[in-house]
């Protein structure tokens, strides 16, 4: 119901602010990219935010987390978006941790969520399967055996994908691919015998990597929920995972508005502020406005993942798509209204824009959403 | 809580009784009214509807009982919009009284003045038109050249005002008038006056659509009283904006973002579909999904506004960056009807083509005002980048 934040939401997103500005600059990002770090997030930063209760945020009080409910996620997601922070943040506390709070079994539950909420565990959920995000036609097999499953196929764009514990990958038990049912999660161990990881290195400088099972062998309590009946436990998991990467996308994008309008107001040109040319000014007025359609769009999935709401599937599309068109577009104009310097490496702008193109496909593109935006209201 | 229920409860009982079944069906434009002396009603439900809400003061549901409104709370406010649209009631006016000049009069009106206008306004019973653009002055509102010229207890005003919607029809108008010739923006004032007053004559306009909702208004030693300006005399600029602040908010929500606009999904299921009953051309539907999810999003935004306003936050020139949305999106609405439905919504009259099909292209050919009148896209965006994003001209 509620499209504003409660007091205490205000005071998590005072502090998250604060805490990303100091400890997690855009200069960390740098570094793990200039040292081609082996994790590809900050050890010590990831310490830092599990303290504050960030990696428990979604995970009952019974599990060790904190419970405070997806908008405080939210919360955390857009002010970590603002630096471009690199952390398990939506890997393992929206993806992961929510596969195994909604599917998990009290077993699964109590041998990993524990592990997550103190920051000891990293989760990856392997869905796609080529370039672009298209749940609706997996197609990696889980063959039933005597014991359990035996499963066979590459997964694609993995976020976090080398540094997991844990994968919970999204196969077909039955029917065939393109097929909506025959659909399980199965949670699998990174020692199992027979997984081939390759990190990828992207234009973001984010993590990904591809994993190939090959005749990976499992047991029957690696199945997340229901055999066969996965696809809508995948689908949920999808949805927050769209919602809260729209949350951080658009604490991004409005770090680099504010990046641009600074500019405006300090950059000359023919002996004047270049923010005083009118077609300068109608482009950051436009871009302004979009910002404000994207604030209403999270907040109003945010809010429907708390209710619970029916709604909750055309929010996650209408948030993604709306936010990815934003950003796409105030990620062109960063480069653009900074000019040469805008094009620098050593200007952080172009950050912006390369994580823009990656976060924008991630979980589905504005046209997939779109379709299923369609889908969803019937035409 | 519980009273929140009962209201809903009471609300629901009362429109089940008083809301006319044809009131309940979608509306036809040759059954708008916008109230007034002269008004005549082509479907005597409408006159009923629109007498039994005013009545009840919910044509105005959050101004106070003593100038004749509901005297409702917001969220009573919301219960009530909520139950007319549940029972898909029609909007029982078209109201400049409502949006605007109501609105303002409740915070720079004199008591007398608000004990006069706003009971009127609320039944229905005088029309108000809005006497701002000139022929040399439309974005450039602040050059108006009106003159209003002291002459005992009254003003006498000369000048002609454009694009005053409905002036012809409309009982009374707020002006703006120069009382200050020395100062551009410090020499205005709003005023009031009776359309019936000697020397106001009016000409309609024939737009492109083939309609004339606009006029020209011409004032030839108009005598009128002082305690009818609205105000502060030389203040007018700054009422004039409160007001265009109400004006692009509520035409932003009342009309852009209304679920009584028409219905582009349908129309897209009534020209594009394939066998399936779904849009077949993926790029017609890729469009549709655009709109509607713009749709979406300013609805949502205005809903989030509104909740943050209530909570006293403060949100800045918002109604600007609805206006600005909301115009464009109803133009690419009309745009995208009339590419779905092809060459057959594009006929100007005729039985080939069913009165749908001639509204559509003739209010496909009127949206193009959306964007130019009170405040044109261009003049939005100046106020966005200037008074929010504070970049300035020098």
């Amino acid at each position: 119901m509620s499209m504003i934040l409660s007091e205490e939401q205000v005071l998590l997103q005072d502090s998250a602010r604060e805490f990303i500005k100091d400890q997690s600059p855009v200069s960390l990002l740098r570094q793990l990219r200039d040292e081609k770090d082996d994790f590809g997030y900050s050890k010590e930063l990831w310490s830092y935010m599990t303290e504050m209760g960030w990696a428990g945020i979604n995970i009952p009080e019974k599990y060790d987390g904190l419970d405070f409910g997806f908008k405080g996620l939210g919360i955390i997601m857009e002010e970590a978006g603002r630096t471009l922070t690199a952390s398990p943040l939506l890997s393992t506390v929206v993806l992961g941790a929510n596969s195994i709070v909604l599917g998990g079994s009290d077993e699964q539950k109590s041998t990993i969520l524990p592990k997550v909420a103190s920051g000891d565990c990293i989760l990856a959920l392997a869905v796609d399967e080529g370039p672009h995000h298209d749940p609706e036609n997996i197609s990696v097999e889980a063959k039933k055996t005597d014991t359990g499953y035996l499963l066979n196929g590459t997964k694609q764009f993995v976020i976090d994908g080398h540094i997991a514990d844990y994968f919970i990958v999204a196969a077909r038990i039955s029917d065939q691919a393109g097929s909506l049912t025959g659909l399980s999660l199965l949670l699998v161990d990174k020692e199992t015998s027979g997984i081939h990881i390759d990190r990828l290195s992207m234009v973001d400088g984010r993590n990904s990597a591809n994993v190939t099972f090959d005749n990976v062998s499992l047991g029957a309590s690696a199945l997340l929920g229901e055999e066969k009946n996965g696809g809508d436990l995948l689908y949920k998991v999808l949805d927050l995972g769209r919602i809260a990467l729209a949350a951080e996308m658009l604490g991004t994008m409005q770090q680099a508005f504010d990046t641009i309008l600074a500019y405006l107001k300090e950059r000359k040109q023919f002996g004047k502020l270049i923010g005083s040319f009118q077609a300068l000014q109608h482009r950051a007025a436009i871009m302004f406005s979009d910002i404000e359609l994207c604030k209403s769009v999270v907040m109003a999935a945010l809010t429907a993942v708390e209710t619970n709401s029916d709604d909750l599937a055309q929010l996650a599309s209408l948030a993604k798509a709306t936010v990815n068109d934003a950003y796409h577009q105030i990620s062109n104009e960063a480069i653009q209204m900074h000019g040469g310097i805008g094009m620098t490496d050593e200007f952080d702008i172009g950050f912006y824009l390369k994580r823009a193109r990656i976060a924008e496909v991630t979980l589905g593109s504005s046209s997939y959403h779109r379709r299923r935006y369609a889908n969803l209201n019937g035409y | 809580m519980t009273d929140l229920n009962e209201f809903q409860q009471e609300v629901r009982t009362w429109l089940e009784v008083n809301c006319p079944a044809s009131m309940r069906t979608p509306m036809v434009a040759d059954e708008v009214t916008i109230g007034g002396r002269d008004t005549t009603f082509k479907n005597p439900d409408t006159k009923l509807w629109l007498e039994r809400m005013g009545n009840k003061g919910w044509t105005a549901p959050t101004w106070p009982k003593k100038y004749g409104g509901g005297g409702l709370s917001p969220q009573e406010t919301n219960i009530l919009k909520q139950e007319l649209k549940r029972i898909k009631a029609r909007v029982p006016m078209i109201s400049f009284g409502l949006w605007m000049i109501g609105p303002v009069l409740l915070e720079y009106g004199t008591e007398e003045q608000k004990q006069e206008h706003l009971p009127k306004i609320v039944r229905g019973e005088i029309s108000w038109c809005q006497g701002y653009s000139e022929p040399g002055y439309g974005s450039d509102l602040a050059g108006l050249q009106t003159r209003a010229v002291e002459d005992g207890e009254d003003y006498i005003i000369n000048g002609q005002k454009v694009w005053t919607s409905y002036a012809d029809k409309c009982d009374w108008i707020y002006a703006l008038v120069r009382t200050n010739t020395e100062v551009k923006h410090g020499g205005i004032t709003m005023i009031l006056f009776d359309m019936a007053s000697t020397g106001v004559s009016t000409r309609p306009i024939k737009l492109i659509s083939g309609l004339s909702s606009f006029c020209e208004t011409f004032f030839d030693d108009v005598r009128v009283p002082k305690k009818n300006v609205v105000g502060e005399v030389n203040d007018g600029w700054a009422v004039s904006n409160r007001l265009l602040q109400f004006e692009r908010e509520n035409i932003s929500a009342d009309v852009f973002a209304s679920d009584e606009v028409f219905d582009v999904r349908k129309i897209a299921k009534d020209y594009c579909s394939g066998s399936d009953g779904k849009v077949s051309d993926p790029l017609v539907r890729d469009s549709l999904s655009k709109i509607l999810m713009k749709d979406h999003a300013l609805k949502l935004t205005f809903k989030r506004v509104m909740e943050g306003t209530k909570a006293g936050s403060s949100t800045g020139s918002t109604s600007s960056i609805f206006k600005f949305i909301g115009a464009e999106l109803n133009k690419d609405r009309y745009e995208f009807a009339i590419d779905a439905m092809g060459q057959q919504g594009m006929g100007w009259e005729g039985k080939a083509f069913t009165p749908y099909q001639l509204d559509v292209a003739h209010e496909w050919l009127r949206s193009k005002a959306n964007s130019i009148e009170g405040g044109t896209t261009e003049i939005n965006l100046n106020v966005i980048a200037k008074r929010v994003l504070g970049l300035r001209d020098s």
